[in-house]
């Protein structure tokens, strides 16, 4: 019985295999398809990376002059109904996976965590000559993406930047409003320098 | 011996003197400061708990290689550890350089794994993404990449330099690390590909080691940009390096190695060869013969999976060393008069025990007392 239970639990493929024996699996379980639509909508993203980018920044100054008014309801209380905009949006958008900690401006409007393996600082190595993902085979390479992105935006050389690592306690909370509470903070601080 | 012999006269398993200007106290960065053209191989690592199995594979390279790498599980397939391979090459002086990849611990104990290696005596760290999990003969297991190669280099550097965990917790012994980083000129999106390897030395790689290079025009296309960026008086680049068994094996490393760049021309010749695995060491030596001569090539990185024992043959064929010796183990003095004497060590009788010596001093005839 354990026997069988153990020789369940290892995978088919043996040591002494031929090298063909090892040809890509496409229905293996670290392919799982995304459920749902393909990746048009975050291709279109990217390809108005521009146009995006000048929108955000207008709304990122809209929104950090509602900072009497976040303060005064609460950040507290406001990030919930945000937190339900932001995901629908920018999931809707670039697939956003709340990461709450959105470097979309610097990666070209394409989001990094979309990446099997969550790069934030490029591509890996295993890019595949079609431009497509090593682990997903029928997806665009997220980062190709993101340097194609890049180049059309203004400020696209911010992809140059090393990001810094993933601060896994703030996925699923707002980032719009943790970067708006930290640039009036930083305000205030100027301010008060002066 | 080579006029630099880099080893540490109360034992080769110590760590060198430091010197200024080095981040480690090991033997490749040493190499390849001098501005000696460095030469790395991988170790294929065994499917074993035996230590002898990496010292076996560890002894083909002897004399022939400044820098042996330990893989983390490469292809995603299960091996001894990076760790566990390394702290067995420090014991006997060689110079591992210990890879970590992203995919299969998290910071936590890549921190850990960081301490443990440098107190181990490693001194030199390459870091990787890693390949996915799909790509080796465990598919099912959970992808972790909490932190990706260039992040990992930073918490390493804070570590190194500032002493400091990624938390900001003191260490109160840093881990003196020669640092590296993997290069893929060879995989899209070009144009990004130098800067990013910009982006890692400001993460802090002081060497890179790039993927298999089987098409050198494209190869110096990438260093022509990475010399007009500067990179290479920033950061050692090894170009990496290796011999195809065959046709069908290239073929079939092209589709199935992620990240691998054959040209249809390396197939084309290697298919109309009559010996196929000879033309693919000609070959390997032939591209060595090229990109040593690219501006800004500090080294190479032979990978010969499986066909290790050609190392040496490839790397004397190609002169790169240009007549160096790199280090190898060799006994020490005291070790030499050991082995002179085991013979009599262990076939002599001798009298091991004082009643023995008082039996046999009894026994023995008195000498003559006159």
């Amino acid at each position: 019985m354990s026997d069988q239970t153990h020789r369940a639990m290892i995978p088919a493929a043996g040591q002494g295999r031929a090298p063909q024996a090892k040809a890509p699996r496409p229905g293996g379980p670290a392919q799982v398809a995304r459920p749902g639509r393909g990746y048009a909508v975050r291709l279109w993203s990217v390809r108005h990376a521009r146009a995006l980018e000048w929108f955000y920044r207008r709304f990122a100054r809209t929104v950090l002059l509602l900072h009497p008014l976040w303060s005064a309801l609460g950040y507290g209380r406001v990030e919930k109904p945000m937190r339900f905009v932001e995901r629908r949006v920018k999931g809707f958008m670039f697939d956003c996976r709340m990461c709450g900690q959105c470097v979309l401006s610097s990666t070209g409007m394409s989001c990094p965590m979309n990446c099997p393996k969550q790069l934030r600082n490029g591509p890996c190595g295993g890019v595949r000559a079609n431009g497509h993902c090593e682990v997903r085979p029928d997806m665009p390479c997220v980062w190709v993406k993101a340097w194609e992105g890049s180049r059309r935006m203004v400020q696209g050389d911010a992809i140059l930047t090393v990001q810094k690592p993933v601060d896994r306690t703030l996925a699923g909370t707002s980032s719009w409003l943790r970067v708006t509470a930290q640039a009036a903070a930083e305000r205030d601080h100027r301010k008060d320098a002066a | 011996m080579s006029p630099h012999h880099d080893e540490n006269p109360a034992g080769a398993h110590l760590p060198l003197e430091p010197l200024p200007g080095h981040a480690s106290r090991g033997r490749l960065e040493r190499v390849l400061r001098r501005g000696e053209f460095a030469v790395t191989t991988e170790l294929n690592p065994p499917d074993s708990a035996d230590p002898e199995d990496v010292y076996e594979r560890a002894a083909v390279f002897d004399g022939w290689v400044d820098g042996i790498n330990a893989v983390d599980a490469s292809g995603a397939n299960c091996h001894m550890s990076s760790v566990g391979i390394c702290a067995l090459l420090t014991r006997m002086g060689y110079a591992p350089i210990y890879q970590i990849s992203c995919r299969d611990r998290n910071r936590i104990a890549i921190q850990g794994d960081v301490l443990g290696a440098a107190a181990m005596g490693v001194q030199n760290v390459l870091c990787l993404t890693g390949d996915g999990v799909q790509a080796g003969d465990q598919p099912g297991a959970k992808p972790v990449f909490d932190l990706d190669c260039m992040s990992l280099m930073e918490t390493i550097r804070t570590m190194r330099d500032q002493g400091r965990f990624l938390s900001g917790r003191k260490l109160t012994t840093p881990p003196a690390m020669f640092m590296g980083a993997a290069i893929n000129p060879f995989a899209p999106p070009y144009d990004f590909r130098p800067l990013r390897l910009a982006k890692k030395i400001a993460a802090g790689a002081q060497f890179v080691q790039s993927q298999y290079c089987f098409d050198v025009p494209m190869f110096r296309d990438y260093m022509t940009r990475v010399r007009d960026l500067g990179l290479h008086e920033q950061c050692f680049i090894m170009c990496g390096v290796g011999p195809l068994t065959s046709a069908r094996t290239a073929r079939w490393m092209r589709a199935n190695v992620p990240g691998v760049h054959i040209p249809d021309a390396v197939i084309a010749r290697l298919e109309g060869a009559a010996d196929q695995k000879r033309e693919g060491k000609r070959l390997c030596i032939d591209i060595i013969d090229e990109v040593k001569e690219i501006a800004g090539v500090a080294g190479i990185h032979v990978m010969a999976y499986r066909q290790e024992e050609y190392v040496a043959e490839i790397v004397h064929d190609s002169g790169v060393l240009k007549g160096r010796r790199p280090w190898r183990p060799e006994p020490r003095a005291d070790d030499a008069l050991v082995a002179g004497r085991l013979d009599h060590i262990l076939h002599d009788n001798r009298v091991e025990t004082p009643q023995q010596i008082l039996t046999e001093a009894q026994a023995a005839p008195h000498p003559a007392t006159t």
